[in-house]
């Protein structure tokens, strides 16, 4: 692997002293399937020499059996990774590759250029200083060009070069290249991105990448790599005041507590003060430990662990920030959110965000428009599929610090998770705060929950039937709340035909829709039981998300979930209402159990089988397992 | 690493280290019960100065793992009892039963089923007998093309299995932990870093490794080309062949009968460093268990090999 430089040879010592203060850089390329990506990357690993010998030979080899350059070296089967990949032609998801020159170390984010694609860009883009994006000279600038200048800016990436590759090709016309250009500064200005650097590149024959080459003399700015040496790192984050999100605490023993995390923004020395959201506590730093060196000073991008004056109480997710320069903490932000699952984004279900440390239930508004992001028009949208981006309203349980993202990265970056199959399903930018969020406050009262409690005799709680159309829920919920009436338990039935005739007439059947309605039904049979009542609520509430949202809601214990279990077969039998033959008959559309889910509870406090039950046994049974189960106790 | 004088931005190796460090430190954080990897090699003994790092003063929370086959040079043994006694870490040695029971040796049995019985069955079942649900892996994404495209936070199936396919996107420094029933997390926090940069690491840091990677007159016999050190009276030897002592050293570390030296008289680091930078061939290619096959590691991987 040899460097070129002679000092290896020479003096080994001095180049290594040299290389200890190399700076890194991360870059992104971007192109399409032909713009010769795989190519350019391949060049920059050969030119820097960053390939061996072994590795040289395998790819020759390569070349000659699969390559697609008539046996010449073909550089894009170096980044082919996977078997998989070779044998379907693809390349699926981000990569990373390494090389470095005598200045830097770099680290290539390379992602593909077919479906996933804005999944896999954004993914890159999100660590990346620096992104490259490619053009193939012949083609100009495409529909996907635009859509890689969008999704680069949306990211934040401030440095971006445009590529002009395969000019060889074009006889290296300035005119081609011009115009090339010309169109690109003029879409540049539509997004405002605010510069760019041009060069026209032949990335297969490796002129102006490393070397010029052959580039005639026209052109006068930098090569591809003299470019990537001289860009900016980690852009102006050290200037900024101080942030660290709280990752760790650390506390070996009584005599030492200290909060340990990576340095967002600014620097720390010991004596500065700080303020501790959202918690808004103020305390001074004593000292600063980077590894286990107790140091004068911290920058950003280092990992440190600090201890503060006095005794305060901090814990992860926090966030430590300069005292004169605070961050915002609010509930409620606008942000730009890029859907990155198979499953949609629906509208009021509620995710898991994750902002710097933090990770608190959240819930999403209807997008308030989607950006087709190649032509970058708003469209209205009821919610977000898989690579769609779009502006919308989220809400979290609990206050969170924040930055916008335009400032930060690491406070205004944020994925969401499913609940349910822990998976990143999206990612978000945050705009700003609503400024509603910052200025309502929860009203504490003073006649709660236990003093209703004791008036009535019984805590309020609520049994959550839940089970396909025509299951029995109803007709078991009724017989319940008879048997509790008459027990005098003081009750109220949430029925799900009768709830739509009224607070949510506005809601359809669509997945979005259905999320809102239990969301809604959820909220109202809380309030109930918050005073005093036990709520019985009988929707077929076909989600687990929804339903592990009503349960989250109340105290641990006062969500009893009944499953009404009934064979799709035998309801569609019995259907009381016909509505089975319409949902057939195609007169019905987003039927549960037809052409619409029911996602079954996998452990609900109280099973009924139907087919084995009749209604009466079933509300016999609900009703004694509460009296058995449930501390009817204040 | 610390920041020598005021300096405005950091070196490439502080902002490796200081990335190593907020993801050992995010595991300690979220997992319910993280473990180290051990292997005792060079990039084993980076992971332990950083553990060492993002705790301190606590000590790491987590315990040292390693998936030991019985075929790892002497040295090796000794070097880790050596770490784990003097940077306080609990120690905890898993060798396959089934493998010490059938002998399974790389001699009678082949590279392929030695390494799949004691290292991929081996390291299954110690995660399981522990329950551990983030295993730390020195593995880094220059090494190997499949590697190039694995997360940090890398999930496997109750069984073990990697799929490639179905990776979560990792974004920013936001890492999502949050496992299904029975899935655990190999997480690989000096993914980032090339084979230089952890030799530079270990130059600056001087941390301790085992004495087989500076070059030493050993005892080694050529086998199809590769020199195979003979470490102890278990290796047979062919007829005739008899161990020439060579001045040779190892650029990666493994079972003996497995890892090929070079002859080399590089006897310090920066010696090493040079060797490497001015050599042709790239650092796997002393391994043998990656020529077993096209596109093994992935193979490997997906049946839970690290």
């Amino acid at each position: 692997m040899a460097h070129q430089s002679d000092l290896i040879a020479t003096d080994i010592e001095a180049y290594l002293k040299a290389h200890e203060t190399k700076s890194l850089l991360r870059f992104l390329t971007c192109g399409s399937v032909d713009d010769g990506k795989s190519t350019l990357i391949g060049r920059l690993l050969y030119d820097s020499k960053m390939i061996f010998e072994d590795q040289l030979a395998a790819l020759e080899s390569d070349s000659r059996r699969v390559g697609t350059q008539g046996g010449e070296i073909d550089f894009a089967l170096l980044v082919d990774g996977l078997a998989a990949e070779r044998e379907q032609g693809i390349t699926i998801d981000v990569a990373y590759r390494f090389f470095s020159t005598d200045r830097r170390k770099f680290i290539v984010a390379d992602t593909p250029g077919h479906e996933q694609y804005t999944r896999n860009m954004v993914t890159g883009a999100s660590t990346a200083d620096a992104a490259v994006i490619l053009i193939d000279a012949r083609r100009g600038v495409l529909t996907q060009t635009r859509r890689h200048a969008y999704l680069v800016h949306l990211l934040g990436i401030r440095h971006v070069m445009l590529a002009v590759n395969k000019m060889d090709l074009v006889d290296w016309s300035q005119a081609v290249f011009d115009d090339i250009t010309a169109e690109f500064t003029s879409f540049a200005g539509k997004i405002g991105l605010p510069a760019f650097t041009a060069i026209p590149m032949s990335a297969l024959r490796g002129d102006n990448v490393a070397e010029r080459g052959s580039a005639p003399d026209w052109h006068e700015g930098p090569t591809l790599l003299s470019w990537l040496e001289a860009a900016p790192v980690g852009d102006d984050a050290v200037a900024r005041p101080f942030r660290m999100p709280v990752q760790w605490v650390n506390r070996p023993n009584l005599d030492f507590r200290g909060f340990s995390g990576l340095v967002a923004a600014g620097s720390v020395r010991p004596g500065d003060p700080l303020r501790v959201s959202p918690s808004g506590r103020e305390s001074r730093v004593r000292q600063v430990f980077v590894g286990t060196e107790d140091v004068p000073e911290a920058l950003a991008g280092q990992s440190v662990t600090l201890t503060l004056e006095g005794e305060i109480d901090i814990s992860r997710g926090d966030v430590l920030a300069a005292s004169d320069a605070p961050v915002s903490v609010a509930d409620q932000f606008e942000a730009t959110v890029v859907w990155m699952d198979e499953a949609p984004m629906l509208p009021g279900r509620p995710y898991l965000l994750k902002l710097g440390t933090r990770t608190v239930a959240a819930s999403i508004t209807e997008p308030k428009h989607r950006v087709n992001v190649n032509t970058l028009e708003h469209l209205a949208a009821k919610r977000l599929d898989l690579n769609e981006i779009g502006v919308c309203n989220i809400s979290t349980e609990m206050p969170v610090a924040f930055e916008p993202y335009a400032e930060s990265r690491d406070l205004g970056g944020f994925i969401l998770i499913d609940r349910m199959s822990n998976r990143t399903v999206g990612a978000g930018m945050i705009h700003f705060a609503l400024r509603r969020s910052q200025n309502v406050h929860w009203q504490a009262l003073d006649v709660d929950r236990a003093a209703r409690a004791t008036l009535k005799g019984h805590r309020g709680r609520v049994i959550w039937f839940t089970g396909l159309s025509g299951s029995g829920k109803s007709t078991i919920a009724n017989m319940v709340e008879k048997k509790l009436h008459a027990m005098g338990r003081h009750t109220y039935l949430l029925d799900g035909d009768n709830v739509r005739h009224g607070l949510n007439r506005d809601l359809g059947f669509t997945d979005e829709d259905r999320v809102e309605n239990i969301r809604r039904v959820a909220e109202v049979a809380k309030l109930m039981a918050d005073a005093g009542l036990i709520v019985l609520v009988s929707f077929i509430s076909p989600f687990r998300a929804e339903r592990a949202l009503a349960r989250s809601l109340m105290p641990e214990g006062d969500f009893v979930e009944v499953f009404v279990d009934t064979p799709l077969a035998v309801a569609e039998a019995r259907d009381v209402k016909g509505l089975y033959a319409k949902a057939r008959a195609g007169e019905l559309k987003n039927f549960t159990g037809i052409d619409s889910p029911y996602e079954a509870p996998e452990t609900p406090e109280i099973r009924i089988d139907t087919t084995a039950l009749s209604p009466e046994a079933a509300a016999e049974h609900v009703t004694a397992w509460m009296e058995g189960e449930l501390d009817y106790t204040i | 690493m610390t920041a020598t004088g005021h300096q405005a931005s950091l070196t490439h190796l502080q902002r490796l280290e200081a990335e190593a460090i907020h993801i050992l430190r995010e595991v300690a954080a979220e997992a319910d019960k993280p473990v180290m990897l051990y292997s005792v090699g060079k990039d084993s003994a980076v992971m332990l100065h950083l553990a060492v790092k993002a705790f301190w003063p606590s000590r790491p929370p987590f315990p040292l793992l390693h998936v030991d086959t019985t075929w790892k040079f002497r040295a090796m043994y000794e070097m880790r009892e050596r770490m784990a006694r003097e940077l306080g870490f609990d120690l905890i040695v898993h060798r396959n039963p089934d493998a010490l029971e059938k002998g399974i040796n790389p001699f009678d049995h082949g590279s392929a089923l030695h390494t799949d019985i004691w290292k991929t069955e081996g390291l299954k079942q110690a995660l399981d007998l522990h329950g551990f649900d983030a295993a730390f892996g020195g593995a880094r994404r220059d090494e190997e093309k499949s590697r190039a495209k694995e997360r940090i936070f890398s999930f496997r199936s109750a069984q073990h299995r990697w799929d490639p396919k179905n990776q979560r996107p990792e974004l920013w420094r936001i890492y999502n932990t949050r496992k299904n029933p029975g899935e655990s997390i190999r997480v690989f926090p000096i993914s980032n870093w090339t084979e230089l940069d952890v030799w530079q690491y270990i130059h600056l840091e001087n941390i301790p490794i085992v004495p087989l990677y500076f070059s030493d007159v050993r005892p080694v016999v050529d086998r199809d080309g590769t020199l195979i050190m003979v470490d102890d009276d278990r290796m047979p030897l062919r007829p005739g062949e008899t161990p020439m002592m060579k001045s040779v050293r190892f650029r990666t570390l493994g079972c003996y009968p497995l890892t090929g030296a070079v002859e080399s008289t590089a006897a310090t680091l920066p010696d090493i460093i040079q060797e490497m930078l001015l050599t042709t061939t790239s650092e796997r290619q002393g391994r043998m268990i990656d020529h077993d096959q096209a596109a093994s590691m992935e193979k490997k991987k997906q049946e839970g090999y690290f």
